[in-house]
C-alpha cells in the first residue's frame, strides 16, 4: 500500500491532506504520554499555567515502554488503549495539539475535536512493540520523571508506520473499516 | 518421593518469563502467516506483515515482542510424588517472576492494592493456578497476559434453555464489543460449565492450548469452528481497522454444570498469545 511521509510540526496543510486509512510515516520530535501525564498538563492547563512542553504542531503518541537494555534507545514501544486519554485530548488540542499516535477508538467528543482544531488520530500497530522501537532513535525525558515510565519522553522518530484512523472530515477508519468487511447472513 | 529444590524453580519460572515475552511460539506465528494469505484487506494483511516481522525482531534481539509483558498468570502441575525443599513453591514462583522480569527487562505491570495503585516495581505477585495430579514431575507454565486483552473478558450466568445458541451469542457479542481493543486477531478461550469461578478459570486454561488445536469431543470442536466463522464474519479484522481475520482460534473448554447453570466466560487473548512450558 502507498505510503505518506510527513514530518513534525505538522501544519493545517499536512493534516488536510491525511484521510482514514492511509498508511504514513513520521519523522522529527514526538512525544509521549500516557493517563497520568495527561492529567497533570490539563491540570496545569485548569490552573493557567504554562505546559512543561510546546505542543503547538505537535503529536502525543500514548506509549508506555518496557525498559531499555544496555545499548538500546527505548525498550518495546507499542501503543496503549487511547480511551484512557479521551477525557484529556480535546484540551490539549485546544492548546494546538495536531496528532495523536494509540490503539483502539476514541469517543464522540474527541473525534469532533478533530474536527474542530483540525487534527488527526493515527494507530499504531498494537503489539509490534519490537518492530517500532527500531524507528525511535533517540528517547529522553523531558518532564514529570516521577512518574518512571509513564513520564513525558521526548522522542526523535524516523519513518515510524502508523494508519490513520480519525481526520479532520470527522470519518472513522474502526467504523467504516468493519462495515466494509463485515457479512451479513 | 522426588525432591526439586526451590532454586531450579526459581531458575525455571525466571527462564520461562523472558522467553515467553521473546520468543513468539510456532503456534502463534503459523497461524499469523497462514490468516496473511487469507486476508482480504490490504491495510489488514500490510497488519499482519508487520506482527511476523515484528515477532522476528524480538526473536533475533532477544527483546519483548509487546511492551506490555503481562500479567505474570502461573499453571502448576505438582506431582504428588513430588517434595518441595528449600522454601515454599509460591515464593520461588514470585521470585523467578520477580529475577525474569528485573533482568530480562520486561515492563513491571502490577500494582500491589487495587485501588491505591501503586506499582510493586518488580512485576510480583503472580497469579498462580496448582493442580496436585499423579507422578513425580512438576510441570510449570507461564502465560503472560496483557492488559488490554483481559480488560475485554466477560462471563455470564445463562438460562440452561438458552442452550448453544446463547452461548454463541454471548461469545459473538463480547468479541464485537470489544472490537479493536483486544489487538486483533485474538484468541479467544472460552469456558462453559462448572460454577461462576471455574468457568473463567476454564476461560483462561483454554487459552494454554496450542493456536488451532481443536478440543478433543467432536461436538466442542465443531462449536470452536463454528464460532470462529462467526467470529472472522463481524468484519473488525487486524487491528480492528476492517478485515477478515479478527480472530486466529476459539478455544473451548467444558466441565459439568448444575441442574440450574449455564454459565459461559470469554477471556480474550490478544495476537501476542505467550505461553511456554517445562517441566522439572
Amino acid at each position: 500500500m502507498a505510503q505518506v511521509r510527513i514530518t513534525t510540526p505538522l501544519t493545517d496543510e499536512v493534516v488536510e491532506k491525511l484521510t482514514i486509512g492511509q498508511q504514513v510515516l513520521i519523522s522529527g520530535k514526538i512525544y509521549t504520554a500516557r493517563d497520568a501525564a495527561h492529567k497533570k498538563l490539563v491540570d496545569l492547563l485548569k490552573e493557567g499555567k504554562p505546559l512543561p512542553i510546546d505542543i503547538e504542531g505537535q503529536i502525543v503518541y500514548y506509549v508506555g515502554p518496557s525498559p531499555a537494555k544496555p545499548g538500546q534507545v527505548i525498550g518495546s514501544a507499542g501503543p496503549t488503549t487511547s480511551g484512557r486519554m479521551d477525557a484529556y485530548a480535546p484540551t490539549l488540542m485546544g492548546e494546538g495539539l495536531k496528532g495523536m499516535i494509540g490503539k483502539g477508538s476514541r469517543t464522540k467528543e474527541v473525534i469532533e475535536a478533530m474536527q474542530k482544531y483540525k487534527a488527526v488520530y493515527f494507530a499504531a500497530v498494537g503489539g509490534a512493540a519490537a518492530l517500532i522501537a527500531k524507528k525511535i532513535t533517540s528517547s529522553k525525558v523531558i518532564a514529570y520523571p516521577e512518574l518512571g515510565p509513564e513520564a513525558i519522553h521526548e522522542l526523535i522518530v524516523e519513518d515510524l508506520p502508523v494508519i490513520v484512523v480519525n481526520d479532520i472530515y470527522g470519518r472513522d477508519l474502526y467504523q467504516e473499516g468493519i462495515k466494509n468487511y463485515a457479512i451479513n447472513d | 518421593m522426588r525432591e526439586i529444590n526451590v532454586q531450579s524453580i526459581i531458575e525455571t519460572v525466571a527462564k520461562l518469563c523472558t522467553e515467553a515475552n521473546y520468543f513468539l511460539g510456532s503456534d502463534v506465528l503459523d497461524a499469523i502467516k497462514e490468516a496473511k494469505e487469507k486476508e482480504a484487506s490490504t491495510l489488514g494483511k500490510d497488519i499482519l506483515e508487520q506482527l511476523v516481522t515484528n515477532a522476528a525482531i524480538a526473536r533475533e534481539e532477544s527483546v519483548p515482542m509487546c511492551q506490555d509483558t503481562g500479567y505474570a498468570v502461573i499453571f502448576v502441575e505438582l506431582g504428588q510424588d513430588v517434595h518441595i525443599v528449600g522454601g515454599a513453591l509460591n515464593d520461588a514462583i514470585n521470585e523467578g517472576v520477580r529475577k525474569g522480569y528485573t533482568e530480562g527487562y520486561l515492563r513491571k505491570s502490577i500494582v500491589g492494592h487495587p485501588l491505591e495503585r501503586k506499582n510493586t516495581g518488580d512485576n510480583t505477585p503472580a497469579v498462580i493456578h496448582v493442580k496436585v495430579v499423579p507422578g513425580d514431575k512438576l510441570k510449570i507454565t507461564i502465560a503472560p497476559k496483557g492488559g488490554g486483552s483481559e480488560n475485554m473478558s466477560a462471563i455470564k450466568m445463562l438460562k440452561p434453555s438458552e442452550g448453544v445458541e446463547g452461548v454463541k451469542k454471548f461469545v459473538v457479542e463480547s468479541v464485537k464489543a470489544a472490537g479493536s481493543n483486544p489487538c486483533p486477531p485474538i484468541v479467544v478461550g472460552v469456558g462453559i460449565g462448572g460454577t461462576f469461578e471455574k468457568c473463567a478459570y476454564l476461560a483462561k486454561e483454554a487459552l494454554l492450548r496450542p493456536v488451532g488445536e481443536q478440543n478433543p469431543l467432536p461436538d466442542i470442536a465443531k462449536l470452536e469452528q463454528d464460532l470462529l466463522q462467526a467470529i472472522n464474519k463481524l468484519g473488525i479484522g487486524p487491528q480492528g481497522l476492517g478485515g477478515r481475520t479478527t480472530a486466529l482460534a476459539v478455544h473451548i473448554e467444558i466441565y459439568p454444570a448444575h441442574i440450574a447453570s449455564l454459565p459461559v466466560a470469554v477471556n480474550i487473548n490478544c495476537h501476542a498469545a505467550r505461553h511456554k512450558e517445562a517441566i522439572l
